[in-house]
């Protein structure tokens, strides 16, 4: 603080910490802080707010384990409370559409860090940037379009003779086939900049030496381009995740009669149910698998919150 | 070391596959655009551009006659504008403030600063609307301005601060020195460092705000902005208008795109006929 | 216009490390002084705390007989000269010079032209509209002092400026530095861990180590008379001998070590019960064959001779092992003996100073 007062005086110093203050209390601290008391609270008609009855408790968080429903899974019919079922599924296929991104986009950090010509970099690079800043909106409803029963999809494999009959393309895996289609390719690039700009910043010629101490491509990749990826492939998983399992426009437009998320879920309590105190509670369990998921990828892959947030 | 006879063949073959890869990858990111944009031409009331019926630019007319979609398209603009006017001087506020702290105070400033970048835009939409809920002021757009900009602002944040990091502290130093207030050394010695990420935040800034769904769709109450609009209006059966609309976004994009790169070699060109100089 | 400056009784305390310990000393108006010193010993402190960006935790600032403590750096009558120059980057040659009178309100046309002169006093015209990163290493540092005199300081200081440029510029900005300080007769305040700096171009020099002033004199006396072992080991080389003091009349004296004993000079301050060292300049030990009983003389090898043009350093071990030196003029009819001889050398009493282990002997060379 002091260093503050005299690199700035008091009063610019004042300033930035009056609006440094105002986005982090107003805008960030209050609001998550209001976020978890109102969770605790029953859903009351307006008059009874305040009352004998408006006392904490667990029930908005137990709203996850009704309504036991019978479900398709692995062949077989299972039991399981409908919201849970959504949540667990959430999580995992969001875990999924993060590990295919990064194994796809892996080879492609690769190529662009150290393969391709400084030349055809800038074009590569603009190429990239055009579906990047077009809207994930745009690119989920591009897959609604692609993946519809009779769709361009399906027309043209249809004229190239590898299917006959039109494919229910979104009905896969429980039904969540589309799902995971549309947040692969909403948010891949999410997984492709991180890891691109943490590969470039590793000196090619530690590349060389391992090549030139016999090591083969993939020990080469193992031991010195993957170790020194790491803050990047962090920070590509976490944004990933985070970005899937908040995700609403994906689920909402490439989704199949049984695909739930549950972000809609939320949104039912919210705007349906119009029962703010579950939603959220709802709300805190999502921002919960975030923390628990950005503190697993630190200590898994031993980096900081700075690496993270790049 | 004896080299071994297939070296060169494998690491053709790696190559020859990167490439190839490479390129499935780039036709995969860019294809279903140019579907979704063909469809905006296709005479069909579906958008598909499959099968095709025909050219047209009914679409297009259709688009330009919507008042929804003018009405929404301004509000979008609105919106944007506001969250940049109010997370631009926030962002570059916490990255002073943060890049003059130290040990574990920074840490934790750092830690809630980004804390809005990871967390998922329905939780910062629904925490924003119960918040301001309490004081009674109602959802409306005003209230996706204040929760796009908590999590906005952490953008321009980081990128404020990267670029303070390679400011030199002597420079405010020798201002002052030379008889400069605190304020004439912000004006004329900090914030020209800083313009290019500030300017950079703005425009990223715009354009978070102008896509974003998730912490819009819980903060806005009964008004609308496209992105919500459009996301709403997809289930309940959509008409080839949108994808000329979202032709119109990609070609703007593309236009951006080009200018930036244009504008990018062209600076290039100039710092190297500087350093010749 | 010039300030003289004094410090008071300063110290600064950085949390519990004490960078600077009760600093007094007082600097004459439009003196080139110098503060030497090794990096850490807190010369860089002292500058910054005369220059305001820190205040010191104890202590009196005084610049031209005010108290500075409270006025901030862009209220005091100094400009500083950084490390790093700190040039603007982003702004024009001129523009940098005139900054001071920019943020004083002066209007244009005057800034260009006190520019425009101040850029003839460096000697470096028609590079007003050029940008800092298109100018070399010896023309930015013109710059920087044009820039720090354009405010018309009363005092200027200096943090180590020409630590960057390379070894024929530095030696040629010494002399530039110097010129401009005798023509604008403002205070200067150099901050240096060069010793050769430090002699060449100060009026007065004040050796520092671990936060306290060593010695205040002339760059002469600094070098002939050290005050201490910390001063005689830091200034120049020295041949150092450890031992006992015995015999002492005046500043006269006998002093035993393990390879024999010698008629030396006594320091300010030593007596027979001081813990002390024997201190011997290279250039004043020679070389004898036979010497005699009389005399101070230490038997040795000549392990190497480099030959530098004008001088010679040979480099011997004595019996112990210890390293010894000599520098003598080239002398083409009398040669340094050569690598393996066993000769002795030899010294005069006079020129062999016996002196305190100060307190601060930080800077010991890894014998």
């Amino acid at each position: 603080m002091r260093e503050l007062f005299r690199r700035y005086g008091s009063g610019l110093t004042l300033l930035a910490a009056a609006l440094t203050a105002f986005w982090l209390l107003a805008l960030v601290i209050f609001p998550y802080l209001g976020l978890f008391e109102q969770s605790f609270r029953p859903y009351l008609p307006v008059v009874d707010v305040g009352g004998p009855k408006d006392v904490y408790s667990f029930n908005n968080y137990m709203s996850v384990f009704h309504n036991p429903t019978e479900i398709d899974f692995l062949g077989g019919k299972i039991t399981v409370p409908i919201h849970l079922w959504v949540f667990m599924i959430t999580i995992i296929y969001s875990g999924l559409t993060t590990i295919v991104s990064l194994l796809l986009c892996y080879p492609i950090a690769y190529y662009m860090a150290k393969v391709i010509s400084p030349k055809s970099l800038p074009t590569f690079l603009l190429l990239l940037v055009v579906p990047m800043w077009v809207s994930e909106l745009l690119r989920a409803f591009a897959w609604f379009i692609i993946l519809a029963y009779k769709g361009p999809l399906t027309i043209t494999l249809q004229s190239l003779g590898i299917i006959t009959d039109p494919v229910h393309w979104t009905w896969g895996l429980g039904g969540y086939s589309g799902v995971i289609i549309g947040l692969n390719y909403a948010y891949i690039l999410f997984m492709l900049f991180p890891l691109y700009n943490a590969m470039t910043s590793l000196d090619t010629n530690q590349i060389e030496a391992a090549q030139d101490l016999g090591a083969h491509w993939w020990q080469t990749h193992w031991r010195v381009i993957v170790p020194h990826t790491k803050p990047g492939i962090a920070s590509g998983c976490v944004t990933v995740f985070m970005l899937s399992v908040g995700s609403i426009l994906v689920p909402t437009l490439v989704s199949s009669p049984s695909s739930r998320w549950f972000t809609e879920i939320i949104q039912q309590w919210m705007f349906e149910s119009q029962d703010w105190n579950t939603g959220a509670a709802y709300a805190f369990l999502l921002l919960i698998v975030c923390v628990i998921f950005v503190t697993l990828m630190m200590r898994l892959f031993k980096v900081g919150l700075a690496d993270i947030a790049k | 070391m004896p080299t071994l006879p297939s070296e060169g063949l494998t690491d053709m073959g790696k190559h020859f596959f990167l490439r190839f890869y490479s390129f499935v990858f780039l036709f995969y990111l860019l294809v279903p655009l140019a579907v979704m944009a063909a469809a905006a031409f296709n005479d069909s009331a579906f958008p598909s551009p499959m099968p095709w019926k025909g050219f047209t630019l009914q679409w297009f007319s259709k688009l330009y006659n919507d008042e929804y979609i003018w009405q929404y398209t301004g509000n979008t603009f609105v919106v944007a504008v506001f969250v940049v006017l109010v997370s631009v001087p926030l962002g570059t506020a916490g990255a002073i403030l943060v890049n003059s702290l130290t040990g574990r105070s920074k840490a934790l400033l750092y830690g809630v600063m980004i804390a809005p970048v990871l967390t998922p835009g329905a939780v910062i939409g629904i925490s924003t609307l119960l918040f301001w809920y309490k004081f009674n002021v109602p959802a409306g757009l005003h209230l996706s301005v204040l929760g796009q900009s908590s999590f906005i602002a952490a953008y321009v944040m980081l990128m404020v601060l990267a670029r303070l990091q390679s400011f030199d502290g002597a420079l405010e130093e020798a201002a002052l020195d030379l008889g400069a207030t605190h304020a004439q050394m912000l004006r004329r010695i900090l914030l020209p460092h800083l313009y290019p990420a500030i300017a950079a935040g703005a425009v990223l800034a715009f354009f978070q705000s102008i896509e974003n769904f998730n912490t819009t769709q819980f903060t806005r109450g009964a008004s609308n902005t496209l992105t919500v609009y459009i996301g709403s209006k997809v289930r309940s059966g959509i008409k080839p208008d949108i994808n000329a609309l979202a032709t119109i976004m990609i070609s703007l994009t593309i236009i951006g795109a080009i200018i930036y790169e244009v504008m990018r070699r062209r600076e290039a060109a100039r710092q190297a006929a500087l350093n010749l100089e | 216009m010039s300030a003289s400056v004094e410090l008071r009784g300063v110290s600064m305390d950085f949390d519990k490390y004490r960078a600077v310990d009760n600093v007094s000393v007082k600097i004459n108006p439009g003196e080139f002084f110098s503060f030497l010193g090794p990096s850490g010993c807190g010369k860089t402190t002292i500058l910054r705390m005369v220059s305001g960006f820190i205040e010191p935790t104890q202590g009196q600032v005084l610049i031209g007989d005010k108290d500075m403590r409270g006025i901030g750096p862009n209220k005091r009558p100094t400009a500083m000269i950084f490390q790093n120059l700190a040039l603007f980057p982003l702004m024009k040659i001129w523009e940098n010079i005139s900054f001071g009178l920019e943020v004083r309100g002066v209007d244009k046309a005057t800034r260009r032209a006190k520019a425009e002169e101040l850029l003839r006093l460096v000697e470096l015209e028609g590079v007003a509209d050029r940008l800092p990163s298109q100018l070399s290493g010896g023309q930015r540092q013109r710059v920087a002092i044009a820039r720090a005199l354009a405010v018309e300081p009363q005092l200027m200081l200096l943090d180590e400026p020409l630590s960057a440029l390379d070894l024929k510029l530095r030696q040629h900005m010494r002399a530039e530095l110097r010129a401009i300080q005798k023509r604008t007769n403002v205070t200067f305040i150099y901050i240096t861990h060069d010793q050769g700096e430090a002699l060449a171009m100060s009026d007065r020099v004040a050796v520092m180590s671990r936060g306290q002033i060593q010695q205040v004199d002339i760059p002469q006396k600094i070098y002939n008379t050290p005050s201490n072992g910390f001063v005689a080991s830091f200034v120049g080389e020295n041949n150092k001998f450890s031992g006992t003091l015995s015999g002492i009349s005046g500043r006269e004296g006998k002093f035993k070590t393990d390879v024999g004993e010698f008629a030396v000079t006594l320091g300010e301050g030593v007596t027979k019960d001081s813990k002390c060292r024997l201190y011997v300049r290279p250039e004043h030990v020679g070389f004898v064959a036979k010497p005699k009983a009389s005399t101070n003389f230490v038997p040795v090898t000549v392990e190497d001779v480099s030959f530098e043009g004008n001088f010679a350093v040979a480099l011997m071990r004595d019996r112990t092992g210890k390293r010894r030196s000599a520098e003598l003029r080239n002398d083409p009819a009398n040669p340094p003996p050569p690598p393996g001889t066993a000769t002795n050398i030899t010294f005069d009493a006079d020129k062999a100073l016996v002196l305190l282990d100060s307190e601060a002997v930080a800077y010991e060379e890894k014998e």
